[in-house]
């Protein structure tokens, strides 16, 4: 792998609530090139706090301790709230799950856009509105004009998170986080939203992590697999060579999803082992 | 004879210039103890379906008929007790503040049942808790365990048809598999009839007899699950869903087929 864009090295991060510590992450390490790397995990595995503190917008009762949490030459650690905002958005990005909680509901898809661009490069707003014309034609939307001056709740889902990825592209980031970018999309939309994504990363040289509970989706879409149980990396794997993978996890993972003209009378459910998490 | 007949539902909504016609001649027949799956896109219409079954929607027209009873347009108590609904998201379909025995018993309340103590023990039973979940709240609970409790609610009087809106859509696969496990078990053990909604074809045939594809507020295409996994359906829409959810063979490099 090429230059690494993102280097982790034991990322533990803990949320401390009524004197209680919660330790969300454990010793997460991973580094990413240009990539397309996915995070994999049930609920609660810690995969979208990894990549929220990437950004760093945890609330103020979390504690991110890492040996390294590297950005190019950024150690995003130490990093200040106004480098933070300098890479956030502008050389971070991050593609939400909903699009329909994740849009300001009150604005114009296409401003929003422009919002985007003119936060990070000093422009005139009509160029910043150019910009975003070209970009909603970019992410595969008929008739740009048109829905730039639609408002969220009069575009579909689909549209909805094409025009969210438009906006997380036009400030040209060198990493997009997609924290389960088509899981409130239907199987038909999501393809063609995966596919897009894929062609303007790859456009553009950009590394991608991809969070997800699907693994089926990821094996076809990714290069790379990180497996996340309770906080802990169990499994770091070659996408193409999930189907050996050998931690109990992954493979419970794998086997739980009926698929089509499925025979098995019972689906089998995970057996979780206490021992997981002291390897 | 059919458990759940549907003929010629048609259904809109606004008028004038306005009107949208949301479903078209919707024809459904399901038989006693079938699971009949609906699947399509969303804004297909699926759980419109559904919902003028449960009698949310009361302004349709055409003949519904539920075990040999033809259904009014007025929701009646009977109709509750052949017929009850799960919902797609347990997070939503729970009283936040209404503890799970509370939960239970309004249904028992509602339709003067006796017996509420030993219902309710009785039903959490067969969904796989056990009554140390009476006193607790929905948020003291996980997905899966919210599901069961909604699922419990449904059957805890005693209906003949489950209708099922998106069960597992909001759940994780491990838990997904835990809950399509206990519907199979339920429906075998209480001889269940289901109409299913879901936009997951592994889903359907896993648990559905057969299928209908809807498109548009139109049935294209019905189907029975053992066809449809051998690749015997003939509707262009049907294939391209298959396609799309052929998730161990699917290459994500065709977007020309199905753009916006």
């Amino acid at each position: 792998m090429q230059n690494t864009k993102l280097e982790v090295k034991n990322l533990q991060i803990s949320f401390s609530h009524e004197g209680n510590q919660v330790n969300a992450v454990r010793d997460v390490s991973f580094s990413l090139g240009q990539e397309k790397l996915a995070i994999v995990g049930e609920s609660g595995s810690g995969k979208s706090t990894v990549g929220r503190s990437l950004l760093k917008l945890h609330p103020k009762n979390a504690t991110v301790e890492a040996e390294k949490l590297l950005f190019g030459d950024i150690d995003l650690l130490k990093a200040s709230e106004k480098t933070m905002r300098d890479i956030r958005g502008r050389r971070i990005s991050m593609i939400m799950q909903d699009p329909k909680y994740s849009l300001n509901p009150v604005m114009k898809v296409g401003d929003q856009i422009a919002e985007a661009y003119l936060a990070h490069y000093k422009v005139s707003k009509k160029i910043a509105q150019e910009k975003a014309l070209v970009m909603l034609e970019k992410v595969q939307i008929r008739d740009p004009k048109r829905v730039y001056s639609l408002y969220p709740h009069e575009v579909s889902g689909g549209m909805g998170q094409r025009v969210m990825i438009a906006m997380m592209l036009i400030p040209e980031p060198e990493i997009i986080i997609a924290d389960e970018p088509t899981s409130a999309l239907d199987v038909s939309v999501q393809r063609q939203v995966l596919n897009l994504l894929d062609e303007l990363i790859n456009e553009s040289n950009i590394g991608l992590i991809f969070i997800s509970h699907d693994l089926d989706l990821v094996r076809n879409y990714c290069d790379r697999v990180l497996v996340m149980y309770a906080g802990r990396v169990v499994e770091s794997i070659k996408a193409s060579e999930l189907e050996n993978a050998h931690h109990p996890y992954t493979q419970g993972l794998l086997k739980a999803p009926p698929r089509i003209g499925d025979i098995r009378h019972r689906l089998p459910t995970l057996e979780r082992d206490p021992s997981w998490l002291y390897n | 004879m059919n458990m759940i007949n549907i003929e010629g539902l048609n259904l809109s909504f606004g008028s004038g210039s306005n009107e949208s016609k949301i479903l078209h001649d919707v024809n459904i027949q399901v038989k006693a103890g079938e699971s009949f799956g609906l699947v399509g896109e969303s804004g297909s219409g699926k759980t419109t379906v559904l919902r003028c079954l449960a009698g949310q929607y009361h302004h349709w027209s055409g003949q519904l008929s539920v075990n040999g009873n033809s259904l009014q347009h007025k929701l009646d108590k009977k109709r509750c007790i052949d017929m009850q609904m799960v919902f797609q998201d347990p997070y939503g379909s729970l009283h936040p503040r209404h503890s799970i025995e509370t939960a239970l018993a309004e249904p028992l309340k509602i339709h003067k049942m006796d017996n509420k103590d030993q219902r309710i023990s009785s039903i959490l039973k067969k969904v796989g808790l056990d009554d140390s979940f009476r006193y607790r709240s929905p948020h003291q609970l996980s997905g899966g365990q919210r599901q069961r409790v909604a699922i419990a609610r449904a059957l805890i009087l005693e209906p003949q048809i489950l209708l099922l809106d998106e069960p597992t859509s909001a759940l994780d696969v491990s838990v997904q598999a835990e809950i399509l496990n206990l519907l199979k078990e339920l429906k075998e053990k209480e001889g269940l009839t289901y109409l299913m909604v879901t936009h997951d074809l592994g889903v359907v045939t896993y648990l559905c007899d057969r299928v209908a594809v809807m498109q548009n507020g139109h049935i294209v295409e019905t189907i029975s699950s053992s066809n449809l996994a051998n690749h015997g359906a003939s509707e262009p829409y049907t294939k391209m869903l298959l396609d799309c959810c052929y998730h161990t063979e699917a290459r994500l490099n065709d977007t020309t087929s199905f753009a916006n």
